[in-house]
C-alpha cells in the first residue's frame, strides 16, 4: 500500500484539474474576438485522458492513500469511467451545439471539467470531509452552468432554484457528517463503519444517517426532495442537462452506496424500509406528474426522478447484488439520458424555439435520424428488452426479488408501464404525419440541427453504449461486480471487514 | 439430420432482421422496399418449411435446438429449439409473413420503408417468441413484438391511429410487468431460465406452493390481455379497427395461446388446474359475448374484432379443458384461425382500398361485380363457420367434443351456442356486402375484381382450408407430440383434486396415453 506514490491516487481527478486550468489560462490570454472552440476539445481529450488514467488505476494495488482519505478500487473506477464517458459526451455536445456567440465560452468548458473533478473525487473520498469538498466543487460548477442562459428568464431561475435548495441539503449533509464525528471522533468512512456500532449515542448515529440521506437524497433527486428538478431542467441548456441528469447522480449514488452499504451496513433494517418508500414515492409521483407534462425537458425531468425510483429499488438488494445491479442500473440510465438529451439539444437548438411535445409533430418525417434516435433511447427508457434500459431495471428489480421486496418490484415494475404512457407518447407524436395545419406552420423555419463530427461521436457513443449494455451486458456486469466486491470487503488489510449485511437484514 | 439442422431456427430469426436492415438502408425508391420485403418473407417462408420436412415426427421433446451461453449471470442463454406444438406455429408465422406484404402493397403508399422494415422486425420477434426455450430471451421477444406493432399502428392507422396504438400498448405492456417480477422470482428461487429445467422443478414440489400460484397466475395475466379472454379485451376493436391490414392479422391470439400452453398450462400444471373451472367458464362467456357483440357492429373489422375474441375463446377453452385432445385440437384451430383469417382480412382489406369505407351498410350487391372477392370470401366465412370439409370444422370439432367428454356438457353445449352465432353474423356479413340490392357507393364506383398478385397469395390459403379440412392428421400427427402429457408428481397425485372435472381431466390425461383413436374417427367424421 505504501509503495504506490499517493498522487497516483488522485490521477484522474488531477489530470482533469490540470486541464481545466489551462483551459481558463489560455481563455483569458486570447484575444476576445478568437474563437473559443478549440478549449472545447482540450477539455475532450483532457477528459479522455482522464478515463485512460482511470483504466490504468486497475493495474495499481486497491488502497488507500494521502492518510486514508481517497481510495482506488474497482469500485472508484467503475465510476470514473462512466463520469468521464458522460462528461466526453457532454462536452463533444456541446462543442457543436454552442452557438459562436456564446459568451465565456471557455469558462463553460473549464467549469465542466472542474465539475468533473469534484464527481470524481466523490466516488474515490473514504473521509468524509473530502466527500464534502468534493461535492461542493463539483454543485459550485453545475449551479453556475445550470444559469448559462442568462439573457432568458429561466436561466438565472433555475440557478438560483438549484443553487438555494442545494446549500441547503448540502448543509443538512455537513450537519450529519458533524453528528457522526460527535458520536464517533472521526471522519474516516471505514473507522465510523467501525465505531458506529459500538457509540455510546446511538441516538447521534441515527440522526446522523438521517441527514446525510437528506442531503444526498436532495443531489439524486429523489421524492420528496424533488422539486428542484423540473425547474433547473426547463431552463438549463440542453447540453448541460445531459451533463446534470447523469453525471453528478451517478456521483451521489455513487456516495449513497458507500454510506449506506459501507459505513451504516449495521443499520441495514433501519434504512431499507427508508429508501423502500422513497423509492416507491419517486417512481410513482415522478410518473404521475411526466404524465401531464407539454414540455419535453419537464418531462424527462420526471422521467429522470422516476428512474432514481428503479434505481433505489436495486437498494434493497443484499449486499453485493444490491450495489452491483445499482451499479448497472446507473451505467445504463447515463448512456439512454445523455443519449436523450443529445437529441433534445439538437431538435431543439441552443435557444429551445421547440420545447413542447407537440414540436416534435412528424420529427420522423423532418429528420429521419434524429427521429429514430429519439424513439431509440425512448424506447431504451421504457425498457424494451434489447436495449440498455430493460437490463438496468431487470438486474434491479431482481435484486429487490431476490433481497424479498417483491411488492416493490412489483410496483417498480406497474410504474414502468405507466412511464411507458408519456414516452410513448412522444414516440407517437414524432412518428405522426405533420397534420395539415401544421403544414401552414412549415414555413416556421425549424432549426437547422447543428450536426457535425462532434455530435456525431458523441450520439455515436451514446448509442453504442447502450446497445451494449442491452446486447452483452456481461462486461458490464462484471465490473460492477468487482465494483461491489471492493465496497463490501474494503482493500486496506488495516480495515476490519464491516458486518454482513445479510446478517441484519430486515 | 442434416447439417443445416442446429442453425436452421437461427437462419429464420436472422434473415427476416437482415432483410430489415437492408429495407431501412436501402432508398425509398418506386417498390424497391416492398419487393425486398416480398423476397425476404417468401425467403423465410421457404426456411420454416424446412421444419415440418426435416422433423422427426413421433418423437417428443425439442428438436433443432441450439443452447449457447449468453450472458454468464444471470445465465442466459440463447436457447431455441422447436417441438410438435411449436412447429406448425412458425410454419404459420411463415406463410403469413408474404401474405402480409401483399395485404400491405397497395394499401401502404407513403413512408413503405419504415413500414416494411418495422414489419419484418414485428416478423423476427414472433418467430423468437415461438422458439425461445430459455425464459428470458422468450420476455425479451416476447416485449420487443409489441413495439413495432405499436409504432406501425400509430403511423399508419386508419382515423385515429395513435390513441389505438397507446391503447393497445399500454393493455399489453403493463401485464408485462408482473410476467417479469414472476420470471425474475422464478430465477432468484431456481437460478435457471432454461424452460425444461423450470418445468421440472416447479413440479417437483421445491417451490413454496402459495407463492407459485401468484406467479402462475401473473404468467397467465399477461398472456389473458394479449390473447384477449372476456374481460380483458378492451384495447382488441380499437386495434382492430385502426390497424393496418397487415398487422391485424397477427396481432390477436396465436402468440399469447401458445404461450399459454407452453408457459402457463406447461410450466404450472398444478396451479392451471386449481384455475381452470374459472378460465371455463370466461371462456365461455367470451364466445358468447364475442359472438352477440359481433351480430350488432356495423364496422368490419370491429366486427372481425369480435368474431376474433368468440374464436379465441373458443381456443382457451380448449386449452383449459386441461385434455391432450383439447389441446391438439386447441393447436390445430389456431392454425386454421390464422389461415382463415388471413384471407378474410386480404379480402375485407381488398374492399376497402376499392371502396374507401368500412361501414358494412354502405356495401351491397357486390357479388355481381366482383364475382372472385365473393367467392373466396364465402369459401373464407364457410371455414370459420366451421363448415366441414374446411379446416374450422376439425379444430371446432376437437375443441367441442373433448370439452363434452372431458370437461362439462353444459359447458360444451353453452359454447356449441356460441360456434351456430358465428354462422349467423359471418353469414349475415356476407349477405350484406355481396348480395341484395346494388348500393349507392358500389354502383357509383367503378370496380376491379381481384388482380394476379392478390389472386396469387389467396389461392393458396384457399386450398390450405380445404386441405386442412380433409386430411387434418397431416397436421394433428406432429401437434400430438407436442402436447406432452403434464408431469404428475406423487404429491398433485395424492392431493384431493376440488373440482369434478379436474379430476374427469386428469383421468383423461392418464387414460390418452396412446392419443390415436379419436383423432381418426373425427377425421371419417369429417369426411362423412
Amino acid at each position: 500500500m505504501t509503495q504506490v506514490p499517493d498522487i497516483y491516487r488522485i490521477l484522474p481527478e488531477v489530470i482533469l484539474a490540470l486541464s481545466g486550468v489551462v483551459i481558463m489560462l489560455i481563455d483569458a490570454s486570447l484575444p476576445a474576438a478568437w474563437p473559443r472552440r478549440p478549449l472545447g476539445w482540450i477539455a475532450a481529450i483532457g477528459t479522455t485522458i482522464a478515463l485512460w488514467a482511470s483504466v490504468w488505476q486497475l493495474s495499481l494495488p486497491e488502497g488507500a492513500g494521502f492518510y486514508a482519505t481517497v481510495e482506488t478500487s474497482a469500485f472508484t473506477v467503475f465510476f470514473h469511467i462512466l463520469i468521464c464517458g458522460i462528461v466526453l459526451v457532454a462536452l463533444l455536445l456541446s462543442l457543436d451545439a454552442l452557438p459562436e456567440h456564446t459568451h465565456h465560452q471557455g469558462e463553460f468548458y473549464a467549469l465542466i471539467v472542474f465539475g468533473a473533478v469534484g464527481m470524481c473525487l466523490l466516488t474515490s473520498a473514504v473521509e468524509l470531509l473530502v466527500v464534502f469538498i468534493a461535492l461542493e466543487i463539483s454543485s459550485i460548477s453545475t449551479y453556475i452552468l445550470a444559469g448559462w442562459r442568462k439573457h432568458t428568464g429561466r436561466g438565472p431561475e433555475a440557478a438560483i432554484k438549484y443553487f438555494l435548495l442545494g446549500s441547503f441539503a448540502t448543509a443538512f449533509l455537513l450537519y450529519g457528517i458533524a453528528l457522526i464525528f460527535g458520536a464517533t471522533g472521526t471522519t474516516q468512512i471505514y473507522q465510523i463503519a467501525l465505531l458506529a456500532p459500538a457509540a455510546q449515542n446511538q441516538t447521534l448515529v441515527l440522526a446522523a444517517l438521517a441527514l446525510m440521506l437528506v442531503g444526498i437524497l436532495f443531489k439524486v433527486s429523489a421524492v420528496p426532495f424533488h422539486v428542484w428538478t423540473p425547474d433547473v431542467y426547463e431552463g438549463a441548456p440542453s447540453p448541460v442537462v445531459a451533463l446534470l441528469s447523469t453525471a453528478p447522480k451517478a456521483a451521489a449514488f455513487a456516495l449513497l452506496l458507500r454510506v449506506v452499504y459501507e459505513m451504516f451496513p449495521h443499520l441495514r433494517s433501519l434504512w431499507a424500509p427508508l429508501l423502500w418508500i422513497v423509492a416507491v414515492l419517486s417512481m410513482t409521483v415522478g410518473n404521475l406528474a411526466a404524465l401531464r407534462q407539454q414540455n419535453v425537458k419537464r418531462m424527462l425531468a420526471y422521467s429522470a426522478i422516476a428512474h432514481a425510483g428503479y434505481l433505489l429499488a436495486a437498494f434493497a438488494g443484499i449486499g453485493e447484488i444490491g450495489i452491483a445491479a445499482a451499479s448497472f442500473y446507473i451505467a445504463a440510465y447515463a448512456a439512454m439520458n445523455v443519449g436523450i438529451f443529445a437529441v433534445v439539444t439538437l431538435v431543439a437548438g441552443y435557444d429551445e424555439q421547440l420545447s413542447l411535445i407537440d414540436d416534435y409533430r412528424g420529427l420522423v418525417y423532418r429528420s429521419p435520424i434524429l427521429g429514430s434516435l429519439l424513439i431509440f433511447f425512448l424506447l431504451s427508457l421504457i425498457g424494451i428488452p434489447f436495449t440498455g434500459g430493460f437490463f438496468g431495471k431487470f438486474y434491479s428489480f431482481s435484486a429487490a426479488v431476490g433481497g424479498g421486496a417483491i411488492r416493490l418490484a412489483v410496483i417498480g415494475l406497474l410504474n414502468s408501464g405507466l412511464a411507458a404512457a408519456y414516452y410513448l407518447r412522444l414516440v407517437v407524436v414524432a412518428a405522426q404525419r405533420p397534420s395539415s395545419d401544421q403544414d401552414g406552420g412549415q414555413r416556421i423555419a425549424y432549426p437547422r440541427p447543428a450536426v457535425g463530427a462532434a455530435v456525431i461521436a458523441a450520439l455515436f457513443l451514446a448509442v453504442a453504449a447502450t446497445l451494449v449494455l442491452g446486447i452483452i451486458p456481461g462486461a458490464t456486469l462484471d465490473a460492477a461486480q468487482s465494483a461491489a466486491h471492493t465496497l463490501q470487503a474494503p482493500p486496506q488489510a488495516a480495515v476490519p471487514a464491516v458486518t454482513d449485511p445479510a446478517s441484519v437484514a430486515r | 439430420m442434416s447439417a443445416f439442422d442446429p442453425i436452421i431456427l437461427t437462419f429464420i430469426l436472422l434473415v427476416p432482421l437482415t432483410g430489415a436492415v437492408l429495407v431501412a438502408l436501402m432508398p425509398d425508391r418506386a417498390r424497391l422496399p416492398n419487393w425486398i420485403a416480398l423476397i425476404t418473407t417468401l425467403f423465410t417462408f421457404l426456411l420454416t418449411l424446412h421444419l415440418p420436412a426435416h422433423f422427426i415426427s413421433g418423437q417428443s421433446g425439442f428438436q433443432f435446438e441450439q443452447n449457447v451461453p449468453w450472458i454468464e449471470s444471470p445465465a442466459i442463454f440463447y436457447h431455441v429449439g422447436v417441438d410438435g406444438l411449436s412447429l406448425w406455429l412458425v410454419v404459420l408465422v411463415g406463410l403469413l409473413a408474404p401474405v402480409g406484404v401483399i395485404a400491405s402493397w397497395s394499401a401502404i403508399q407513403t413512408r413503405r420503408k419504415v413500414y416494411y422494415a418495422l414489419f419484418l422486425v414485428q416478423q423476427t420477434a414472433m418467430f423468437g417468441v415461438f422458439i425461445s426455450l430459455d425464459l428470458m430471451l422468450y420476455y425479451g421477444f416476447w416485449e420487443l413484438s409489441l413495439v413495432p406493432m405499436a409504432i406501425l399502428i400509430a403511423m399508419y392507422g386508419r382515423k385515429d391511429g395513435p390513441r389505438a396504438a397507446l391503447k393497445f400498448f399500454l393493455f399489453t405492456f403493463i401485464p408485462s410487468a408482473p410476467l417479469l417480477v414472476a420470471i425474475l422470482w422464478l430465477y432468484a428461487k431456481t437460478h435457471t431460465f432454461n424452460f425444461a429445467d423450470l418445468q421440472y422443478q416447479t413440479a417437483s414440489g421445491v417451490l413454496p406452493a402459495g407463492a407459485l400460484f401468484w406467479v402462475a397466475l401473473a404468467f397467465l395475466f399477461a398472456f389473458a390481455v394479449k390473447v384477449p379472454i372476456f374481460p380483458l379485451h378492451g384495447w382488441l376493436a380499437d386495434t382492430y379497427s385502426e390497424a393496418p391490414v397487415a398487422l391485424a392479422m397477427v396481432v390477436a391470439g396465436k402468440l399469447s395461446l401458445y404461450s399459454m400452453i407452453r408457459f402457463h398450462v406447461g410450466l404450472f400444471p398444478a396451479q392451471s388446474r386449481v384455475i381452470a373451472p374459472l378460465l371455463i367458464a370466461l371462456a365461455v362467456v367470451g364466445i358468447l359475448y364475442g359472438a352477440c357483440l359481433a351480430l350488432v357492429q356495423r364496422d368490419f373489422w370491429r366486427l372481425m374484432a369480435f368474431a376474433a375474441l368468440s374464436h379465441l375463446s373458443l381456443i382457451v377453452l380448449a386449452i383449459y379443458g386441461l385434455t391432450f385432445l383439447g389441446w391438439a385440437g386447441g393447436v390445430y384451430q389456431i392454425l386454421s384461425h390464422g389461415v382463415v383469417d388471413a384471407a378474410l382480412f386480404l379480402l375485407l382489406g381488398a374492399l376497402e382500398i376499392r371502396y374507401a369505407t368500412t361501414l358494412i351498410n354502405s356495401y351491397g350487391g357486390l357479388a355481381a361485380k366482383l364475382p372472385r372477392v365473393a367467392t373466396y370470401f364465402v369459401i373464407a366465412s364457410l371455414a370459420m363457420i366451421g363448415l366441414p370439409m374446411l379446416s374450422g370444422f376439425v379444430g371446432e370439432f376437437i375443441i367441442l367434443s373433448s370439452t363434452f367428454a372431458g370437461v362439462s356438457r353444459p359447458w360444451a353445449v353453452a359454447a356449441a351456442v356460441g360456434v351456430i352465432l358465428s354462422a349467423a353474423y359471418m353469414l349475415s356479413l356476407v349477405q350484406r356486402i355481396f348480395y341484395g340490392p346494388e348500393s349507392a357507393l358500389t354502383a357509383s364506383k367503378p370496380s376491379t375484381d381481384l388482380r394476379f398478385g392478390e389472386l396469387a397469395i389467396l389461392t393458396p390459403l384457399v386450398v390450405l382450408m380445404l386441405v386442412m379440412g380433409l386430411a387434418p392428421s397431416l397436421w394433428l400427427n406432429t401437434i400430438r407430440t407436442g402436447v406432452h402429457p403434464p408431469i404428475l408428481t406423487p404429491q398433485t397425485l395424492d392431493q384431493p383434486q376440488p373440482s369434478a372435472h379436474a379430476q374427469n381431466g386428469q383421468k383423461l390425461c392418464c387414460g390418452l396415453t396412446k392419443p390415436t383413436e379419436i383423432p381418426e374417427e373425427i377425421q371419417r367424421e369429417a369426411q362423412r
